[in-house]
């Protein structure tokens, strides 16, 4: 029989009606206070009008929407990111596709290729961004010496020729790619381990060369997971902003302007001008834009699991 | 047969070229940080420091910037991150796993759909919280918002649900109460998971930046990524000493990397790093 314990026995203790409350408490005590009641919070504040960090506010009604969609910063924002977004993930995908493919056969030193691929997941993009950034040094960089040697011309990455030309942009463009390429490998390659042998052998008694096998075989067996990929990736890519801070001494971009991505926007509103309300309006619309995105992800999901 | 050798041939050069260039900018953080201030400024690009053993520049940015303050304030911030949130979510992950109360499922559902919220959109409302909670500019600012992950209690929840009712129903024959079956058996066996999460949440902590960039602007108090963006954005400091700053705040996760490399990759194909 069981024992006795101290505070009655045990079947008192296993149906005791609060003990839930002792395992849940902590995690509901964070969870609250700075998941749960935020959210609430955006919502309200966005409505808000002046806003200000001690609570206090002037109107009520849709002013910090209407204000931060005719804010030219904020357009800037929104194109910088669905251009990084729409160039980063297709090309991250492509290349990791392929690295992947390549990664998944049978090859010798996969410790060191394993390390060197899925390196830059546990390093901070502001060490590795500024390295980046003397990389892209128009004068002495390597990657512009590595182009001069290609007989190409020294590209003027982080400056600006002729104004705000678009290197600006292309320079955190491949940093980001390089950054997702390991998170983006690591899913395509746990994708293609759940590919059956059977495939590639059956192929391989028909006499199907390697490239034939991967464009007839393994894209199409992938392609759910490329997918999935593309949308984690495309949601975390919206939220670009550690790519940008290192090159500009955490300006957005040569001019200061030029390379607004819509997190760095909620950051200027609501900590360099103060204007919560309309920080709590943009982050709302970054937010409709993730969300429609993690739906088409539940629903890609949906029919891959059927 | 020579159609083999080729493919193995190209599998190889594709292989070798991408690792060289996912890895390069590492080599050339390491390789400047050792470089001598004419040898960083020349054209064409010196490849390799003439003496990997000229530390001067390790010596002269620890001088420039107290980057011992920011190392141990990084170590302070990680550690004491980790341990609260493993605590919250073993807790977390075995309430909603192995108890019974009412609206469990729709709790944890929504829950679930939480995940979805960027932390950037939280972020405002955060920085009133803890600036009413007189956080700003003390350590644990950096800590307590981040001391429960519904990610990471996620997962752990599922390891639970996977492991036998029958060894719970031992435990309790054995007298065990669900406090000591949860520490004795549940939480070692959870072992593989756990270790992945801590090291997910170890290497978030360390490389955290966008929240410090706001909560922290006392110098002493800043941790190794904020430090150096400080010491990176000082027109006075040479790329060279940038560049062995940038080497003492990635060395850490890198050594985590090596030697923990299986339980962080296979955390990543679960699905959630990097935000």
């Amino acid at each position: 029989m069981a024992k006795k314990n101290k505070n009655g026995s045990n079947d008192a203790i296993f149906n005791r009606k609060f003990e839930p409350l002792i395992y849940l408490i902590p995690f509901a005590l964070g969870l609250v206070i700075f998941t749960l009641y935020p959210v609430v919070n955006v919502v309200i504040m966005s409505f808000k009008e002046g806003y200000r960090l001690s609570g206090a506010f002037t109107g009520v009604g849709f002013g910090n929407f209407t204000k931060v969609l005719g804010d030219k910063n904020f357009m800037t924002a929104i194109k910088n990111t669905f251009i990084y977004v729409f160039t980063v993930v297709p090309i991250s995908t492509v290349l990791s596709v392929l690295i992947a493919n390549l990664l998944n056969k049978k090859i010798k030193g996969i410790a060191f290729f394993h390390t060197a691929f899925f390196l830059p997941l546990v390093t901070s993009s502001i060490a590795v961004g500024l390295v980046f950034k003397y990389m892209f040094n128009r004068d002495i960089g390597v990657i512009n010496t590595i182009i001069t040697l290609f007989g190409g011309k020294p590209i003027d990455w982080l400056g600006a020729i002729a104004g705000t030309g678009p290197y600006n942009l292309a320079a955190v463009i491949i940093f980001g790619i390089w950054n997702i390429m390991p998170f983006t490998i690591i899913l395509l390659l746990s994708g293609l381990q759940n590919i059956d042998p059977l495939y590639y052998t059956a192929a391989e008694v028909d006499g199907a060369n390697s490239s034939t096998i991967f464009r007839r075989i393994t894209v199409p067996l992938l392609m759910p997971t490329i997918f999935l990929t593309m949308i984690v990736n495309l949601i975390s890519c919206f939220k670009v902003y550690n790519e940008v801070i290192p090159f500009w001494r955490g300006e957005a971009g040569v001019t200061g302007r030029n390379l607004y991505t819509m997190v760095y926007y909620i950051k200027e509103q609501f900590y360099t001008n103060r204007q919560l309300g309309r920080a709590a309006a943009a982050s709302i619309i970054l937010f409709l834009i993730i969300f429609v995105f993690t739906m088409l992800q539940r629903w890609i999901q949906s029919k891959v699991d059927n | 047969m020579s159609r083999k050798k080729v493919n193995t041939f190209f599998t190889y050069f594709f292989l070798i070229i991408g690792a060289l260039i996912m890895i390069f900018p590492f080599y050339w953080m390491i390789a400047s940080s050792f470089k001598s201030a004419a040898e960083y400024s020349s054209y064409p690009p010196v490849w390799m420091p003439s003496n990997w053993l000229n530390f001067s520049n390790f010596v002269e940015a620890f001088k420039a910037a107290p980057f011992a303050r920011y190392f141990v304030n990084s170590v302070i911030v990680t550690v004491a991150c980790v341990a609260l949130t493993s605590v919250t979510t073993i807790l977390g992950a075995f309430g909603f796993s192995r108890m019974r109360f009412p609206g469990r499922e729709a709790i944890f559902g929504l829950l679930l759909s939480l995940m979805m919220v960027p932390f950037e959109m939280l972020v405002i409302t955060n920085y009133q919280t803890v600036t009413k909670l007189h956080l700003v500019d003390t350590l644990p600012v950096l800590i307590i918002p981040f001391s429960t992950s519904i990610f990471y209690t996620y997962i752990l929840k599922n390891f639970f649900d996977s492991i036998p009712d029958s060894l719970y129903y031992s435990a309790r024959i054995d007298g065990a109460s669900n406090w000591k079956y949860l520490w004795r058996v549940m939480v070692p066996i959870a072992k593989p998971s756990l270790v992945t999460i801590i090291l997910l949440d170890a290497i978030a902590c360390w490389n955290s930046f966008l929240w410090t960039q706001l909560t922290i602007h006392v110098d002493k108090l800043r941790t190794l990524p904020m430090g150096l963006f400080v010491f990176m954005s000082d027109e006075g400091s040479n790329p060279q000493l940038q560049l062995a700053a940038a080497t003492v705040c990635v060395l850490p996760m890198i050594i985590l990397f090596l030697f923990a490399r299986k339980y962080i990759v296979n955390g990543v194909a679960r699905g959630g790093i990097k935000g």
